[in-house]
């Protein structure tokens, strides 16, 4: 059970963090929403809940509940450019499918 | 997969709703798209980095229209297939573009008529607005799959001297390419709002844009953050275009004088020119090299060949400051847009003339998009609402014509946008009950000098003397410098009233026919589309009966079947020939004599449900 982070992420994780001034790390998870059922949560963390568990990565905290990490064990976190958005990018072996503006997934 | 940002703790930061909405520079030469991302906005590049789209098509027969730099690029290999500097064309006929273009490199398509020219291409005859549609649509998808979505709006920028027939091929177009417009804003004022002059409190601005094709000169004025268009001049023919041919008649002059034998084709020539052009921007001197022949050409060269060029254009600058009656101390700043003012001789020139250094800085190719990707952030909602205020102006008089062929003006030229205004009028001789209004635009006393815009008329004037009619004719002009106008006669309320279409695209004989034919059929419209309504009501009210009867029809006594039956053949009858009235009538008449079968079925049914059920059963079930 893991979940990885790219270096230019890790990086701006960090950064943003810096920039925010407190937060233990990030949050990845798994919310049920969206036209294809699931969308990714991805928030700071300023408090730990019971089950939570910390992958650290390329010196940045990712922590993940018991019951999304089902959903996306595996997954490796990027940060990318397209065009003149940016910000981050999973890859998620466990995703099946997308829906058309990418925001959910379904396993 | 869409890209996400980190959120705070439990997503108490809702993501702010952001509306994909662009500006776009249509432009003679090249054409561009801007979106706002994140800080400010900016123009969208393709895939290669570039910005500038070459506002160039090439067709092939069966296939998808190919847009820019590769359609540039066969220009001179296939001139016939490959249209360049289609904003020309916009809301022009082939008469008047045969005018003012001695070399066309392409055929018009002759089943086409004089007012609705179009070219002939390996993939069909095209006309300008689907060519200025293709490239629309290249621009959109750009757009869309930088931006991530799909576009729900755009702003596209017209030069401010187009006139009507102009700016509706314009909107043509960008619906044809599946846009919606949320405005067309005129180009200077889209300068002013990318300098953002809105900030400043007041001042007087002379925007001069010569671009590919066309050029313009606007004076705004600012007060207290609102821009108000005083004057505007220019010519829709007039741009770097010319600067090039210019260049490649010279070029052909100098290889005759040399002794060359062998000619160029004049798109090689044109190519050769414009690259000599591009480099006497930055430099002073240039070689040019072509059929194993060598020339020089330099900026004094340059300024000695395009003086009259440069003259006019500063003509132009001078009859703009007269008609919003300011000198030249009164202007604060010079805008320079269009990539034609990168030349230092035109860059001199208008600093000479208005004794300041024009601004330059943001890029005079961008600058228009950025501002019209300003625009359309407000106004799809992005932005508040009351960051800016545009006001835009009329660029030619609009009027009718009246007896003796007079034109009567009744929006004067450079009034500010949108407007309505009235007049009256009266009928010319006893009895007359017809009254033609035909709508002009133009500067000219004699409607055979203005351009003709439309023609409708306003019928049924009561028979009077002559003059004792009022026709009250309005002029309404919307914030997009679209025109319609309204015809009533007052004592009686006659009302004929038009959306003024273009006459360019459909000849004024085709929009009167058309709308004689939209006012005589109207009331025969009406009847046929309540015959239709009445018609499918009666059938569903038999469908119904004949299924109640196929089903419960021991109800009915033998009395009862007659008159049913009658009332049903009845219907049946007049549907097929009746108005809508009798057949309204028939309906009813069916509907009346069928109520006490209908209350009877609904007896029964009620009956049979609640047979075997004790009533406290029945009263669970309802609680």
């Amino acid at each position: 059970m893991a979940i990885s982070i790219s270096q230019t992420a890790a990086q701006h994780v960090a950064d943003q963090l810096a920039d925010r001034g407190h937060g233990i790390g990030i949050r990845v998870g798994v919310k049920t929403t969206g036209c294809s059922g699931m969308a990714y949560v991805l928030e700071f963390v300023d408090k730990l809940e019971v089950g939570d568990q910390i992958f650290e990565e390329q010196g940045v905290k990712i922590i993940v509940d018991p019951k999304s990490l089902v959903y996306i064990d595996g997954t490796e976190m990027d940060f990318v450019k397209q065009g003149v958005n940016e910000g981050f990018e999973f890859r998620n072996p466990n995703a099946k499918g997308e829906c058309g503006c990418g925001e959910s997934f379904s396993i | 997969m869409a890209l996400l940002q980190i959120q705070e703790p439990g997503g108490k930061i809702a993501k702010p709703l952001h509306r994909l909405a662009v500006g776009i520079d249509l432009g003679t030469t090249n054409s561009l798209v801007s979106a706002s991302c994140g800080g400010g906005v900016e123009t969208i590049p393709d895939n290669g980095g570039e910005h500038l789209l070459p506002s160039v098509v090439y067709y092939q027969k069966d296939q998808p229209a190919l847009v820019g730099s590769e359609a540039k690029a066969l220009l001179v290999e296939d001139s016939m297939n490959t249209v360049a500097s289609i904003k020309r064309f916009l809301g022009k006929s082939q008469s008047e573009l045969q005018a003012e273009h001695a070399y066309l490199p392409f055929e018009f398509d002759p089943s086409r008529s004089d007012s609705s020219p179009a070219i002939m291409t390996a993939d069909g005859s095209k006309d300008a607005v689907q060519v200025s549609a293709d490239i629309l649509s290249e621009l959109v998808q750009r757009a869309e799959t930088c931006l991530k979505g799909p576009l729900e709006g755009a702003v596209v920028t017209v030069p401010a001297y187009f006139n009507d027939a102009q700016r509706q091929q314009t909107k043509d177009a960008a619906q044809l390419a599946g846009l919606k417009v949320l405005r067309l804003l005129n180009e200077p004022t889209a300068a002013a709002v990318a300098y953002g002059l809105d900030s400043e409190d007041q001042g007087n601005v002379v925007v001069f844009d010569l671009g590919g094709g066309t050029f313009d000169v606007s004076l705004l004025s600012l007060k207290k953050g609102v821009f108000e268009v005083l004057a505007t001049a220019g010519d829709t023919s007039l741009g770097g275009d010319d600067i090039d041919h210019i260049i490649a008649d010279w070029l052909a002059a100098q290889m005759h004088e040399a002794g060359q034998s062998e000619t160029l084709p004049k798109a090689r020539l044109l190519q050769l020119a414009n690259s000599a052009k591009h480099q006497l921007s930055t430099q002073d001197t240039v070689q040019i090299a072509a059929a194993g022949w060598t020339t020089e050409l330099d900026n004094k060269k340059l300024k000695q060949l395009t003086s009259e060029l440069v003259r006019r254009t500063i003509n132009t600058c001078r009859r703009v400051l007269r008609d919003a009656s300011l000198a030249i101390e009164d202007i604060d700043n010079v805008i320079m847009v269009g990539g034609s003012t990168r030349m230092p001789i035109v860059r001199d020139a208008v600093a000479e003339f208005f004794g300041k250094p024009p601004l330059t800085n943001i890029d005079p190719d961008k600058v228009v998009a950025v501002g019209a990707g300003i625009q359309a952030d407000v106004l799809i909602g992005n932005k508040s609402a009351n960051s800016f205020l545009l006001l835009d102006v009329n660029p030619l008089s609009l009027g009718i014509e009246t007896m003796g062929e007079l034109v009567e003006k009744i929006i004067p030229r450079n009034t500010s946008i949108p407007v309505a205004k009235a007049q009256e009028f009266t009928t010319f001789k006893d009895g007359q009950t017809v009254m033609s209004l035909h709508v002009v635009q133009g500067e000219r006393e004699l409607v055979a000098d203005c351009r003709s815009l439309a023609r409708f008329e306003l019928r049924e004037i009561p028979a009077m003397v002559a003059g004792a009619a009022k026709v009250r004719v309005t002029f309404q002009v919307d914030a997009d410098g679209l025109l319609s106008v309204t015809a009533e006669e007052t004592s009686s309320g006659k009302k004929a009233e038009i959306q003024v279409k273009p006459s360019y695209g459909l000849e004024s004989s085709v929009i009167e026919e058309m709308l004689q034919a939209s006012h005589e059929n109207a009331q025969a419209d009406m009847e046929t589309r309540s015959i239709k309504e009445a018609q499918l009501d009666a059938r569903q009210l038999l469908d119904a009966i004949a299924n109640a009867i196929a089903i419960d029809g021991e109800l009915l006594s033998e009395i009862e079947v007659q008159k049913l039956k009658g009332a049903i053949t009845a219907l049946e009858n007049i549907m097929i020939s009746g108005s809508s009235v009798e057949i309204n009538a028939a309906t009813e008449a069916l509907n009346l004599v069928s109520s006490d079968f209908a209350a009877k079925r609904m007896d029964l049914h009620i009956a049979n449900a609640l047979r075997g059920e004790s009533i406290d059963a029945v009263e669970k079930q309802t609680d």
